[in-house]
């Protein structure tokens, strides 16, 4: 039982001139009130198409939705005063200034005059954009619009919150405030439905994750528990030059507990081992033994990166991405050789 | 964004309670309202193009073609102001179109379907705004042709009624013009659709002649043209209508202004929930 509750959405778009889509196949979704749960996905997988259908946008083909027991589908008139919504790109006015564009905000949620200017003034304040508030949003640049559309989610307190990837386009101080923001919010009971391709966000912020891969839910769980299906811990060795990857592979194998895994420059190379810091002691040994020279040798505990690779045969962001590099639980020992 | 974690209480207000129907929808295209105000404001290409186009075109029509085109038993001046503001207030509805393409370009109208507003309520404020544009239009066009000699010859109210038939059909075709902006991928296509539709809606009229003196198969479909009842009206409520014009035998061109106000009103209880539907599925991207 989800205070949200999506059951069996599916949603199917054809292009012009091309094969039908399926934004959502049979997608279900539960999130407990006053949660964060993410929605976890590669682009295309339908995560903006499932929060379309949830925020009143769209109509699916079929399924139901209810949020706290209304009928999202047939009541969204009683919906929309209880949630606050922040898109994938930012819904702002450009010819409105920064206060302006929240100020309409409120009024629109009825707030009246008075207390939409008051509100508008605190989330300049929380949000840092004293700097566009009395200035057209145009000419911003795309992390102030972010930050003005995140803040227009907020004018009320809503009961549920849906961010389509909230914290792409930020810089990483605001991605961290904006983390907090909405730690915040879930402490006073809000309800947050957060889609994100950054695993790590999915990592730091959310009770429930779900992966999700072309319109359906593929795994579900806490990140631990997604983290713990892949098992095990990871030794991960970059080599200085390629060729020694061979031979490299040939000793991890030996101490791995699955075949070793070797990037596509054949640089690093990494395994799945028993016991991470047993195994990193006999790897650098052999490998000093032996003159292999390295970069950095590290075991790591494995990542949500790891649990999509696993689950959908591909990674989840097209380039590598320097938030997941940074990831939880990292030891390294620099320049081994 | 400091400070957030050391406060254990979430910010913000709940949501109010929601007003009734009706006041919701007053508030709601109030604010919209506002919101197009202030962007006439802001942009201020909207205000200079709304200004100079009509002078230029009063100057233009006047000197250009005073001499060539006869009006017997009038000026050309008299004859040719009620078609230069039939003109610019239809191409003032144009901005409608434009405006809700831009929106959904924008992503602006996903933030509205999600507030809880009246549905109709951005379409409200965006004509209105053209209305206002309009209005803005007309004034500047009537004080530039008085300077160039033209005269009302009718009473005052007769006047005032012409002024407001003029904006009644610019603001219904306005919503005409939203549904389309709402239908297109990009404002650049409802710009070239709104001019492909209007042009020839102007031109093969009355406007700027006779409609009489125009060749067949121009000359039918000037006749049935709305814009033509359109510049009739205008014209016999501003008295520019030269006496001993014969007048044609059809009921609408007897009765141009209660044609027009007919028209007006089919257009506004087709278009408008058309509009306001189409409005309620569209979403951006």
């Amino acid at each position: 039982m989800g205070f949200i509750e999506a059951r069996d959405l599916r949603k199917i778009y054809t292009p012009k001139g091309a094969e039908p889509v399926h934004a959502l196949d049979g997608l279900d979704l539960d999130v407990p009130e006053g949660t964060i749960t993410a929605i976890l996905g590669p682009n295309g997988a339908g995560k903006t198409t499932a929060v379309k259908v949830l925020t009143t946008l769209i109509t699916p083909d079929s399924g139901t939705a209810t949020i706290g027991g209304v009928n999202v589908l047939n009541r969204p008139e009683a919906i929309r005063p209880i949630i606050g919504v922040s898109g994938q790109y930012a819904a702002v006015d450009e010819n409105l200034t920064g206060f302006e564009n929240l100020d309409m905000v409120g009024r629109l949620y009825h707030l009246g005059a008075r207390a939409s200017r008051a509100r508008a003034r605190e989330l300049i304040d929380l949000f840092e954009l004293s700097e566009a508030q009395n200035r057209p949003v145009k000419g911003f640049s795309g992390g102030m619009r972010r930050r003005i559309d995140l803040a227009g989610a907020l004018v009320t307190r809503p009961r549920v919150l849906f961010l389509d990837e909230p914290t792409t386009g930020l810089d990483p101080r605001s991605r961290l405030g904006m983390w907090d923001i909405i730690r915040s919010l879930v402490d006073g009971g809000t309800t947050v439905l957060l889609t994100t391709q950054y695993l790590e966000e999915a990592d730091q912020l959310a009770d429930d994750i779900s992966v999700i891969d072309t319109g359906k839910v593929i795994a579900k769980g806490t990140a631990d528990e997604l983290k713990a299906s892949v098992g095990g811990q990871r030794v991960e060795l970059n080599l200085v030059t390629a060729e020694n990857a061979a031979e490299t592979v040939e000793i991890m194998r030996r101490l791995g507990t699955a075949e070793p895994a070797v990037s596509n420059d054949s640089r690093t190379v990494t395994v799945s081992v028993e016991s991470g810091p047993e195994a990193l002691r006999v790897v650098l040994a052999e490998l000093s033994e032996r003159n292999i020279a390295l970069f950095d040798a590290g075991m790591r505990r494995p990542t949500l990166d790891d649990v999509f690779l696993r689950l959908t045969g591909h990674v989840a962001t097209d380039e590598s991405d320097d938030t997941t590099e940074t990831a939880s639980g990292r030891t390294r020992a620099r320049k081994t050789t | 964004m400091t400070g957030t974690t050391a406060t254990p209480r979430p910010p913000g207000v709940d949501a109010p309670q929601q007003p009734g129907a009706l006041a919701g929808w007053f508030n709601d295209g109030w604010i919209t309202t506002r919101r197009n105000l202030i962007k006439i404001k802001r942009v201020p290409d909207i205000l200079v193009f709304t200004t100079l186009q009509p002078i230029m075109f009063v100057l233009l029509f006047t000197y250009v073609y005073a001499g060539v085109i006869e009006i017997p038993g009038s000026t050309y001046v008299d004859f040719i102001m009620a078609g230069i503001f039939a003109q610019t207030v239809v191409f003032g509805s144009t901005y409608s179109g434009s405006a809700m393409a831009q929106d959904l370009k924008d992503g602006i109208i996903d933030r509205f379907r999600t507030l809880p507003m009246s549905p109709s309520a951005v379409l409200v404020g965006r004509t209105n705004g053209d209305l206002l544009i309009n209005s803005i239009s007309m004034v500047v066009m009537m004080v530039t042709g008085f300077i160039v000699g033209w005269r009302i010859h009718s009473s005052f109210l007769e006047a005032v009624a012409g002024v407001a038939l003029l904006l009644l059909f610019a603001y219904a075709l306005s919503w005409v013009m939203a549904l389309l902006g709402m239908m297109v991928r990009s404002p650049e296509v409802i710009n070239n659709v709104s001019f492909l539709i209007l042009f020839p809606l102007t031109f093969i009229s009355n406007a700027f002649v006779p409609a009489e003196s125009l060749p067949e198969p121009l000359r039918t479909f000037a006749l049935w043209n709305p814009v033509t009842a359109l510049v009739q009206a205008a014209r016999e409520l501003f008295g520019n209508v030269p006496p001993g014009t014969p007048v044609g035998d059809s009921w609408v061109q007897q009765n141009p202004a209660i044609a027009v106000l007919v028209g007006v009103t089919v257009i506004l209880l087709i278009f408008v929930p058309l509009a306001v539907r189409r409005f309620s599925q569209v979403t951006s991207r």
